[in-house]
C-alpha cells in the first residue's frame, strides 16, 4: 500500500510536469499568435491585400474636339477588342490559331502578339486585334468557353468624321511608344493612343483624362471574385476650337487645285484661327487603324509631303507680303513721309551690283501707297539701304514674323528673320547692305511661315493690337482663349496708308491683284501679293530666255497673298501660300479671293464659340 | 498476485451519467462548434460540402463517446491488448493493400467508411502502455529489462506508421509513448540517454527520409527561399493569420482562407481560418478552450484511482495535446508542416472519431475512477 502511495505521488508530481509542459506549449502558441497577428499584423495585411487584390486600371474617355459651332472633329466610337492574357493561356500560338478560326487574323498581326508575349510580363493583357464588327464580337463571345485567357474587351476608337481636311489641324493619335512614357500609368494599358500630331497632341493631357481603378477581388487563380472599389476615371476634356469646320472644309476643296499650299483665315481683332488647311492632307483616321505599309510609303514618298503642316511649320521667304513691314519700317523710323517718292528703273544699282524690280522696264515715280499697290521692289531697294536690317526685322519681330507664339499646334515653327549679328554668328558672314537690299522684299534669309503672314496681317489692320492666334477656346466650359491684347507702339497714319496701298493692291486698276477682286458690295477686300523666289535665274539662264515657268516645280517660285476683308471694316485676314505656284497675284490672290468670300458670308465672327453639342452641322448659310 | 477484487459495478446508469463529467462535454461541443463554424466558413457560407457531414459525424461520433464511456473500464482493461492486435493488424493491411491518398498508403476502406487505423493505434498504445504499467511495481519501473516490453508497445507500431509514410504520425506515437513512460515513473537517466541517442541518430534518419519529408523541414527552416513552392503552405497561413490582426477580419470574411490562398483550408489549415477571420480574440478563445479540456483531462487523471485509469487519462490528453501543438505550431510556421489535423475542429472523419474516442475514454475513467482494477500481469 505504502508502494501504490509512492507511485502516485510520483504519478501526481510527473503529471505536474507534464501539465506544465502542455501549459507552457499553449503560452508560446498564444504568444506566437499574438506576435503574428499584433506586432506582424499590419505587415501581414498588406501582404494578404496583395494577394486578392488586383487592381484594373479604368480607361478614361479621351476628350472630344469640336468646332466653334460643336461640330466634331474627333469622337470616340465604340471599339470592340480581343485581348489576351498570356499567363492564362497554355499556348499562345495554339490560342490564335483557334481565335483565327472566328476572325480574320493574318500572320502579320500574330507574329505580333507572339513578340509581345514574349517581351511584356505574362499578365499584361496584350491587344490581340481590334475594330472587331457584331458578328464577330459574337463568334469570339459564343466560343470563349474554348479560349482561356482571351477576353473582348469593349473599348473606345478614336474618330476623325471630317477626315482629310482636317488631318494636320486635329492631328491623330497612335499607340504608345517607349519615348512617350511619362510616368502616367494610363499609357501602359494594352492598345492605349495618345496625340501624336495637330491638337491631339498639344493637348494630349488635357484630352488624355485621369485613369480609374477598380479594385477586384480575386482568388488564387486571377479569377475575379468580386468588386471592392471602383473610382471612376475622370474622362478627358472637351476641347472647342474657334475652328469653323465648314470653312475649313471648303478652303481644303480651294486649295486642292494645286499641288502644294496652305492657307490660314483669322479674325484680327481676337487672334481666333478660323481655319487653318494646309494641302495635300491625309486621312488621319487609317491611324487610329493599322496603316498599311502601302498607305505610309505613299505619305513619305510623296514629294508634296502630305504630313507636313505647312500652314504652320512651313517657312518660306514672304517675298513681296513683307513690303508692308519695310515700309512701316521706313515711316516709322523717319526714313521716308507718305511723300517720298522713288524712280523705278526696272533696276537698282548699289556699287557694282545690280538689283532688278520685277517690272524690268521700271514703275516709274513710286511713293509709298503706289509702290505697295504695284509692288515696286526698287522703291523699297532704294530705303533697305538707309533703315538697316536690324530696324527692317525688328518691325517684322514686333508684326509676328521670325518668332512662335507658343501656338495650339506643335507642329509650329519660328521662321527667321535675319540680324546682322545673327548673320555673323549663324553664317560666319559680315551682313552685307544687298543683304539688307534683298531681305526689304522679303527674300534672302527672311523665313516665315503662312500662320505668322496672318497675323502680320491681322496687326496690320486691327489699329496695331498685337493679337497672337489661337485654336482652342474652351476646354470644358473654362475658357482659355487670351482676350486681351497689347497695344503696339505703330503710329495709326502710318498703318493707314499702308492700308490705302494695300485696298489699292486689288481694288485699283493698277493693282497687282485687280483681277480677283471682288465686285459684290461689301465683301471688297484688300491684300498683298507676293512672289517669293526659290532659284534665282541666273544672267546665263536668262540670257537664254529661261523664265521661271520652265524650270522644274521644285525650283518654281512660290505664290503668296495676304488678304483682309471686308474692305473698311477689316475683320478676317487670310493668308495662301502656294508652293511653286508661280505669281502671288495669278495664283494666289484668286484663292485669297474665294476663301474671303466665303469667309465672309459665313461670318463666323457673328457667333461665339458654342459650347453646347451639336450633333448636326450647321447649315450653311449667312 | 491474481486477486479478484470486488468488482465496482453497483453504479446505476443514472449515477454513471451523473459521475459522466458534463463539464468535459460541453468543452468538446464548444471545440466542435468552433469548427463547424469555420467549416462553413470555408465553403463560403455553405454547410455544404464539409461542415454538414462534420455536424453528422460529430453527432454519431458523441453516440459513440457515451457508449465507450459508459462501458466499465474493466471491459476496456482486458479489451486492450486484443484491440492492440486489431489497430496492429490493420496498420499491416493498410501496409499490403491499403487505398493510396495523399501519396501515401494510410487508409483503409471499410467500405462505409475510409479508416486511417493509425490514428485508433495511437489510442491502443497508449491503453496498451497504461494496462502494461498498471500492473508495474516501484521496482520493476527501476528495471530497464521491465521496460523494453513498453518499448516494444511503442516501436512495432511507429515502424509500420513509418513504412506508409507519415512521419507525424510516428513521431506523436513515440512521444506519446515516452511521456507515459515518464509517467509510469520511469527513471529519469533512461530519458537523458534516449534524449543523447536521438540527437546521435537524427543524420542517420536524415538520410532514411523521403525526398518530400526532407524538403518539408528544409522549408521551414527557411520558407521564404521558395514562396511559391513549398515554402507557400506556411507562408500563405502566416500571411492569413497575420492579417487577422485583433479582432480578426470577420466572419465569412477570410480573404486569404475563402479566396483559396490558403492550402488545405478545410483540414490541416482550418486553425487558420478561424483566427483569420475571428482574429487573436478568437485565437486565444480556441486555445483556453483547449486549455480547459487539458486540464479537465488531467483532473481526471489525477482523481482516479487504479493506475490504469491515470496513465490512461492522462496518456490520452497527451495525445490530443500533441496533436493540438503539433498543428497550431505547423500552422504557424513554429515546425515544418508535418500533417497533423486539429482533433475535432478540422474536416476529417478518422480524427473525429479518433477524437471521440480517446475522450471516451478518459469519461469511462472518470465514472469508473473508483473502480477495483485487478493487478495482475
Amino acid at each position: 500500500m505504502n508502494n501504490q502511495d509512492e507511485r502516485s505521488k510520483s504519478f501526481s508530481r510527473r503529471t505536474f510536469v507534464v501539465g506544465a509542459c502542455q501549459g507552457l506549449a499553449l503560452a508560446v502558441l498564444g504568444g506566437r499568435l499574438a506576435w503574428l497577428q499584433l506586432a506582424e499584423g499590419g505587415r501581414y495585411k498588406t501582404l494578404s491585400d496583395k494577394n486578392r487584390i488586383n487592381i484594373k486600371m479604368v480607361a478614361p474617355s479621351r476628350g472630344e474636339i469640336v468646332d466653334r459651332f460643336g461640330v466634331p472633329l474627333a469622337i470616340n466610337n465604340q471599339n470592340f477588342r480581343i485581348l489576351m492574357v498570356p499567363e492564362q493561356v497554355d499556348d499562345v500560338d495554339k490560342s490564335l490559331g483557334k481565335l483565327a478560326r472566328f476572325i480574320d487574323l493574318d500572320d502579320r498581326k500574330i507574329q505580333k502578339v507572339i513578340k509581345a508575349s514574349k517581351k511584356s510580363a505574362s499578365f499584361i493583357p496584350l491587344e490581340v486585334t481590334d475594330n472587331l464588327n457584331w458578328s464577330e464580337v459574337a463568334k469570339v463571345e459564343v466560343n470563349l468557353a474554348d479560349l482561356p485567357g482571351v477576353s473582348i474587351d469593349e473599348g473606345e476608337i478614336r474618330n476623325y468624321p471630317f477626315g482629310y481636311p482636317t488631318g494636320h489641324l486635329v492631328g491623330y493619335v497612335r499607340s504608345v511608344s517607349q519615348n512617350d512614357l511619362d510616368g502616367d500609368p494610363l499609357l501602359t494599358l494594352p492598345g492605349f493612343k495618345i496625340g501624336k500630331t495637330g491638337i491631339e497632341k498639344s493637348y494630349d493631357k488635357k484630352l488624355r483624362g485621369e485613369a480609374g481603378n477598380k479594385q477586384m477581388e480575386v482568388n488564387v487563380r486571377g479569377r475575379e471574385v468580386r468588386e471592392l472599389e471602383n473610382n471612376s476615371s475622370l474622362n478627358g476634356q472637351r476641347l472647342s476650337l474657334s475652328i469653323d469646320a465648314e470653312l475649313q472644309v471648303y478652303c481644303q476643296q480651294i486649295l486642292a487645285q494645286h499641288k502644294s499650299a496652305s492657307a490660314v483665315v483669322m479674325d484680327a481683332y481676337t487672334g481666333a484661327v478660323y481655319a487653318l488647311v494646309s494641302h495635300p492632307s491625309f486621312d488621319p483616321n487609317i491611324f487610329t487603324k493599322s496603316i498599311s505599309a502601302e498607305q505610309w510609303e505613299e505619305l513619305v514618298s510623296n514629294p508634296a509631303f502630305p504630313l507636313n503642316n505647312k500652314a504652320v511649320g512651313g517657312q518660306y521667304p514672304p517675298g513681296s507680303t513683307f513690303k508692308m513691314i519695310t515700309a512701316l519700317a521706313a515711316l516709322e523710323g523717319g526714313y521716308a513721309t507718305p511723300n517720298t517718292t522713288v524712280r523705278c528703273k526696272g533696276r537698282y544699282e548699289f556699287g557694282k551690283d545690280k538689283y532688278h524690280c520685277w517690272k524690268l522696264s521700271g514703275h516709274g515715280t513710286m511713293s509709298v501707297v503706289s509702290a505697295l499697290m504695284r509692288s515696286c521692289d526698287t522703291y523699297f531697294y532704294e530705303l533697305a539701304t538707309e533703315i538697316g536690317i536690324d530696324n527692317i526685322s525688328a518691325m517684322a519681330r514686333k508684326f509676328g514674323l521670325g518668332q512662335k507664339y507658343g501656338f495650339d499646334l506643335p507642329e509650329e515653327r519660328a521662321g527667321l528673320l535675319p540680324t546682322k549679328k545673327w548673320k555673323e554668328e549663324r553664317v560666319g558672314q559680315v551682313w552685307r547692305p544687298g543683304d539688307t537690299i534683298i531681305s526689304s522684299i522679303g527674300q534672302g534669309y527672311i523665313l516665315s511661315t503662312p500662320l505668322q503672314l496672318a497675323v502680320m496681317m491681322s496687326r496690320l489692320i486691327n489699329g496695331g493690337i498685337a493679337v497672337d492666334p489661337w485654336l482652342v477656346g474652351y476646354m470644358d466650359d473654362k475658357k482659355v482663349y487670351p482676350d486681351k491684347w497689347p497695344k503696339m507702339d505703330v503710329s495709326q497714319k502710318n498703318l493707314d496708308l499702308v492700308k490705302v496701298g494695300m485696298d489699292r493692291v486689288v481694288n485699283a486698276k493698277d493693282g497687282t491683284a485687280y483681277d480677283s477682286r471682288i465686285e459684290e458690295e461689301g465683301f471688297e477686300f484688300g491684300g498683298k501679293t507676293g512672289t517669293a523666289q526659290v532659284k534665282k535665274i541666273n544672267r546665263a539662264e536668262r540670257a537664254r530666255g529661261i523664265m521661271n515657268e520652265d524650270l522644274s516645280w521644285k525650283y518654281r517660285h512660290h505664290a503668296l497673298f495676304v488678304g483682309y476683308a471686308p474692305l473698311n471694316n477689316p475683320r478676317y485676314v487670310v493668308s495662301v501660300v502656294v508652293e511653286h505656284g508661280g505669281g502671288g497675284s495669278a495664283v494666289a490672290a484668286p484663292l485669297a479671293k474665294e476663301i474671303l468670300l466665303e469667309t465672309q458670308k459665313r461670318n463666323p465672327a457673328l457667333s461665339d464659340i458654342k459650347l453646347t453639342n451639336v450633333i448636326e452641322k450647321p447649315e450653311n448659310n449667312v | 498476485m491474481f486477486d479478484t477484487v470486488k468488482l465496482n459495478t453497483d453504479q446505476t446508469i443514472f449515477q454513471k451519467l451523473q459521475n459522466m463529467g458534463w463539464g468535459l462535454i460541453i468543452l468538446i461541443c464548444v471545440l466542435a462548434c468552433i469548427g463547424f463554424t469555420a467549416l462553413y466558413s470555408a465553403a463560403q457560407g455553405n454547410f455544404d460540402p464539409w461542415a454538414s457531414k462534420q455536424i453528422v459525424r460529430f453527432l454519431v461520433g458523441l453516440v459513440g463517446l457515451f457508449i465507450i464511456a459508459l462501458v466499465d473500464i474493466k471491459i476496456w482493461y482486458r479489451l486492450t491488448y486484443p484491440i492492440f492486435i486489431v489497430g496492429f493488424i490493420s496498420l499491416i493491411i493498410v501496409e499490403i493493400m491499403g487505398h493510396t491518398g495523399m501519396g501515401a498508403q494510410r487508409w483503409i476502406n471499410l467500405g462505409f467508411i475510409q479508416l486511417q487505423p493509425s490514428e485508433f493505434m495511437k489510442i491502443a498504445v497508449v491503453m496498451s502502455l497504461a494496462r502494461y504499467f498498471h500492473a508495474a511495481g516501484q521496482d520493476d519501473m527501476k528495471s530497464f529489462k521491465f521496460l523494453i516490453p513498453s518499448l516494444v508497445f511503442i516501436l512495432l507500431p511507429v515502424g509500420l506508421v513509418l513504412l506508409q509514410p507519415d512521419l507525424g504520425t510516428s513521431l506523436m506515437i513515440v512521444m506519446a509513448g515516452i511521456t507515459m513512460i515518464f509517467l509510469a515513473g520511469a527513471p529519469i537517466w533512461i530519458f537523458l540517454v534516449g534524449a543523447a541517442a536521438s540527437a546521435a541518430s537524427l543524420p542517420v534518419a536524415w538520410y532514411f527520409m523521403h525526398s518530400y519529408q526532407k524538403q518539408r523541414v528544409m522549408t521551414f527552416l527557411n520558407p521564404e527561399s521558395d514562396p511559391l513552392g513549398a515554402g507557400y503552405h506556411i507562408t500563405q497561413s502566416k500571411i492569413a493569420l497575420g492579417s487577422g490582426g485583433i479582432e480578426g477580419k470577420g466572419f465569412l470574411e477570410g480573404s486569404q482562407s475563402r479566396l483559396n490562398f490558403l492550402p488545405e483550408k478545410q483540414t490541416d489549415f482550418i486553425f487558420t481560418l478561424w483566427a483569420e477571420e475571428w482574429g487573436l480574440m478568437g485565437g486565444i478563445f480556441l486555445l483556453v478552450i483547449i486549455a480547459l479540456i487539458l486540464l479537465y483531462g488531467i483532473i481526471i487523471s489525477m482523481n482516479c484511482r487504479h493506475a490504469f485509469g491515470r496513465l490512461l487519462a492522462m496518456g490520452l490528453v497527451v495525445n490530443f495535446s500533441l496533436y493540438v501543438f503539433i498543428n497550431i505550431a505547423m500552422v504557424m510556421g513554429l515546425i515544418p508542416v508535418v500533417g497533423a489535423p486539429l482533433p475535432l475542429v478540422s474536416y476529417g472523419g478518422t480524427s473525429m472519431l479518433a477524437a471521440l474516442v480517446g475522450f471516451g475514454l478518459i469519461l469511462s475513467c472518470n465514472i469508473h475512477r473508483d473502480s477495483k482494477l485487478p493487478r495482475m500481469q
